[in-house]
């Protein structure tokens, strides 16, 4: 059947963001500014205490956008690779190191300058074995940028206690005078408080867009929520933020009742896995062209962003369910002290990727649950040689997938090195794999 | 006539430990009737499954080729963890009654999941959050906490009540054990270092799997003995090996006797050497909290290395000390494939030892090694290093 389609209202607005967001920290010292630098899973609020002319520079995103643009990508590797790096490390963190030793600042729109704008502090966490690790090294290769990285290895949420929080908050407090220190600042903590809300409205409310794509047609395809989602991975802190998901949530709501889709053809809905292979978005639109196939989203894309409940209290249950932000919890925060708690608290139970990296239990039943409530046929997941956080458990995932009766299929890529992908082969894998499942071409 | 060490019963005994490691863990349990717990990461507070009755034994590969652990574990993940998997898939660790991984990299984290799961013969496994910011100061504290619900699980488990008394026993014992292995490694800072890398991997090692009583008995007259050894061989270069796990015999027995040029490992940067047992529990009335701060603030892994405010790492403060303190002249950086801590300290790793004018050279470990070509690499290096010592 034929579903009416229409490009998104709020999709220049996400572009605009973008865009402006990578010039606003080039550009942070032309006017005063503040800049730092660090993953995309930093506590993103506490640095926006230091004043509203304070600009990041997440690593992840941006290594994404070196890779999106190749040419540029394979400088960067090449580069790095030169200096005795590794190749099988993190594509994001050699992309971002070989930035640096460039010298060479990837805009969003894929033009670049120099010098590479330099931090004036990096501010990090620690969850895979590199996030740490990667912004010591890059502190090193800018010449000794002062560095902290705050350790979250507490465990999933659903197994928290007083003491773990309490281990990441100590860390949370002792960071806000280091940084007073660096940037001769004095912390506002009205503006942290202004973050911390704005950080749980913007992923609770990513969460409420992602479970829209539940529906029969689906409103989004995940190709265009890789454009949507990253808001969430770049400053999540800025209100202005929150103010875009919620314009977002309203319009694809709007879809779903007026029953217009991603796709005009919807015969095959799947869910991904990794993160893309971003040099080669193009299997996405190979998918939805030759098989009307629309991916509906994926643990990456809606548990990086979002905030989800997550595993029950038991750790049995996966439940996909936006988590509540500190209004809908009658929580109200009036101090440094309960907003440190409030974002440790919110992060540590309720993103959903920082729960299933602690145990392939958690993943299992996180995707079979995602496969269920979205109504999923199949699952096609990126082998990503690119992370090794992303790609911890997913072969156990798949076992456990195909043993309760779901199709999977699996391909070989690399989220952030454009030399580790093959084209060819991976469409001979989804050609095969949705030949076996009976499913045919539409054009 | 000074003694041969290859003729020590210790040695000897090392090397038995090392190779029949299962057979000791069989009979172990035949006599003592205890359980037996393998552990992956020597973050594992032993100590506390030491004061339950329980052997703790190290989790290690067996270097053979194998294709059985593929469907589970992807093969960007290092080839140490996969051969572990390998092993409890084969069956070899049959006698295991549980498993535990205090938390360490990603790889182990996966392979930990995979074995406890897939191992039929595992009944008690245990995840155990661990720090891996080390350095910052909150997480002694934290690993207290930790370590008592670890402690409340092995109780609940085996049954037992572990008492100060017990905890006491257990940290002497390991302790001992610590000291009494420092004690061998000082006295390879002699011009002719009494034993060769290859010897203490086997010490170090056979520690990870025996009874620490027993193998303290023969550190002890290993200690005596010493001290009538008389070196029977060259020297040559004193090199520091560093890096991941590497307790495969093919390799050091390769470098330290299978080349024309020779070389002495005098110390052994890694999780099977120095790294293992390097610091003592410092008592306190607190005994969590002594053991905490051991595992906390030992020589760091790289995976729990890295900067909490100040630019520093605290294993190369080490590096730096040892380098000196050993007289090590080259370095070879033994690296697991696909070991993402390690890689990402081997480029300020190879800036360090340059500072100190110390050569280096780094050799990616898999499963299997490929020696003919390790061999031309390592002759090279060590030839280059001979030749500089000629002109200046
Ligand atoms: S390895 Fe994966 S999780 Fe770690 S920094 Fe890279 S992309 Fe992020
Ligand atoms: S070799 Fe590296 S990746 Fe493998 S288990 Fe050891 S630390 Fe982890």
């Amino acid at each position: 059947m034929e579903v009416k389609v229409r490009p998104l209202d709020c999709w220049n607005d996400f572009k605009k963001y973008r865009e402006r967001y990578y010039k606003n920290y080039l550009e942070a010292k032309d006017k005063g500014g503040i800049r730092w630098a660090g993953s995309a899973w930093a506590f993103d609020p506490v640095p926006h205490g230091l004043g509203e002319d304070v600009y990041s520079l997440t690593g992840e995103p941006y290594g994404a956008t070196c890779a999106f643009f190749h040419d540029f990508s394979r400088e960067c590797l090449e580069n790095i690779e030169r200096q005795g790096v590794a190749r099988d490390l993190c594509g994001y963190m050699r992309n971002y190191w070989g930035s640096i030793v460039l010298d060479k600042y990837l805009l969003a729109d894929g033009s670049t300058v120099s010098p590479f704008p330099k931090p004036d502090f990096n501010f990090t966490i620690h969850i895979c074995c590199s996030h740490a690790k990667w912004y010591h090294f890059a502190a090193e290769l800018e010449g000794g940028i002062p560095t902290y990285a705050v350790d979250i290895s507490v465990g999933p949420g659903y197994m928290l206690d007083d003491k773990k929080i309490e281990y990441v908050v100590r860390q949370l407090r002792d960071a806000i005078p280091w940084m007073e220190k660096i940037t001769g600042r004095e912390y506002d903590d009205e503006l942290l408080i202004k973050a911390v809300y704005a950080e749980a409205d913007a992923m609770s409310t990513w969460a409420k867009i992602c479970k829209l794509n539940q529906a029969q047609p689906a409103p989004l395809e995940e190709k265009s929520m890789f454009s949507l989602y990253v808001l969430n991975l770049i400053n999540r802190g800025d209100p202005e933020v929150a103010k875009l998901y919620h314009k977002l949530y309203d319009e694809v709501e709007s879809r779903v009742k007026r029953g217009i889709g991603a796709l005009t053809y919807e015969q095959f809905r799947f869910l991904t896995d990794n993160p893309p292979p971003w040099a080669f978005l193009k299997v996405y639109r190979y998918l939805e062209k030759e098989y009307g196939a629309i991916s509906l989203g994926a643990i990456y894309t809606f548990g990086l962003a979002g905030g989800w409940i997550g595993m029950d209290e038991k750790g049995e249950k996966w439940i996909w369910e936006p988590a509540p932000t500190p209004e809908e919890a009658g929580v109200e925060i009036t101090n440094r002290e309960e907003a440190l708690r409030w974002t440790a608290e919110y992060n540590l139970r309720y993103r959903a990727s920082w729960q299933h990296e602690y145990s392939h239990w958690i993943r299992k039943q996180e995707t079979y649950q995602m496969v269920k409530d979205w109504k999923a046929d199949a699952m096609i997941m990126h082998l990503n040689r690119g992370c090794e956080l992303w790609n911890m458990s997913t072969l156990e995932v798949r076992d456990y997938l195909v043993k309760n009766g779901i199709s999977v299929a699996t391909y070989e890529g690399n989220m952030a090195d454009p030399r580790d992908f093959d084209e060819a082969r991976t469409f001979n894998v989804i050609d095969s794999f949705m030949q076996s499942l009976g499913i045919e071409k539409i054009s | 006539m000074g003694k041969d060490v290859e003729k020590l019963p210790q040695i000897k005994q090392f090397r038995e430990w090392f190779e029949k490691r299962h057979d000791y863990a069989k009979d172990w349990k035949k006599k003592n009737g205890g359980r037996v717990v393998g552990y992956y990461c020597t973050y594992c507070p032993e100590e506390i499954l030491y004061a339950a009755g329980v052997l703790p034994v190290r989790i290690l590969g067996s270097h053979e080729p194998e294709s059985i652990t593929r469907p589970y574990l992807h093969d960007m993940y290092c080839p140490f963890c996969h051969d572990t998997l390998a092993q409890g898939l084969q069956g070899r660790y049959d006698y295991l009654d549980g498993v535990t991984l205090a938390q360490s990299c990603l790889h182990m984290r996966q392979a930990y999941f995979s074995f406890a799961d897939r191992v039929p013969n595992i009944e008690w496994s245990y995840y155990m959050p661990f720090p891996h910011g080390v350095n910052n100061p909150y997480a002694g504290e934290y690993t207290k906490a930790e370590f008592e619900k670890f402690k409340a699980s092995v109780e609940e488990w085996t049954g037992t009540t572990i008492t100060n008394k017990e905890l006491d026993e257990a940290i002497e014992v390991y302790n001992k054990n610590r000291e009494l292995m420092m004690k061998v490694f000082e006295l390879r800072k002699a011009e002719n270092p009494p034993i060769t890398g290859l010897h203490a991997m086997e010490m170090v090692v056979s520690s990870q799997m025996v009874d620490k009583r027993e193998h303290n008995e023969v550190l002890e007259s290993f200690l005596e003995d010493l001290k009538d050894v008389e070196p029977n061989r060259e020297t040559g270069t004193r090199l520091m090996l560093i890096g991941s796990e590497d307790d495969d015999r093919s390799f050091l027995e390769m470098i330290e006797y299978g080349i024309n040029y020779p070389a002495t490992f005098v110390y052994e940067e890694n999780c099977t050497g120095a790294r293992y047992f390097w610091d003592l529990v410092r008592p306190e009335e607190d005994r969590l909290m002594a053991l905490a701060k051991r595992y906390v603030y030992r020589v760091p892994c790289p995976a729990k290395d890295w900067a909490v405010g100040k630019l520093f790492r605290r294993r190369f403060n080490h590096i730096e000390s040892v380098i000196k303190e050993y007289n090590v002249q080259g370095a070879i950086i033994a690296q697991m494939k696909f070991c993402d801590p390690h890689e990402l300290d081997i480029p300020s790793l190879r800036k360090l030892f340059d500072q100190h004018d110390v050569k280096h050279l780094t050799l990616e470990l898999d499963i299997t090694q490929p020696i003919g070509q390790f061999r031309t690499r390592v002759e090279a290096f060590l030839e280059a290093m001979a030749e500089e010592d000629l002109f200046f």
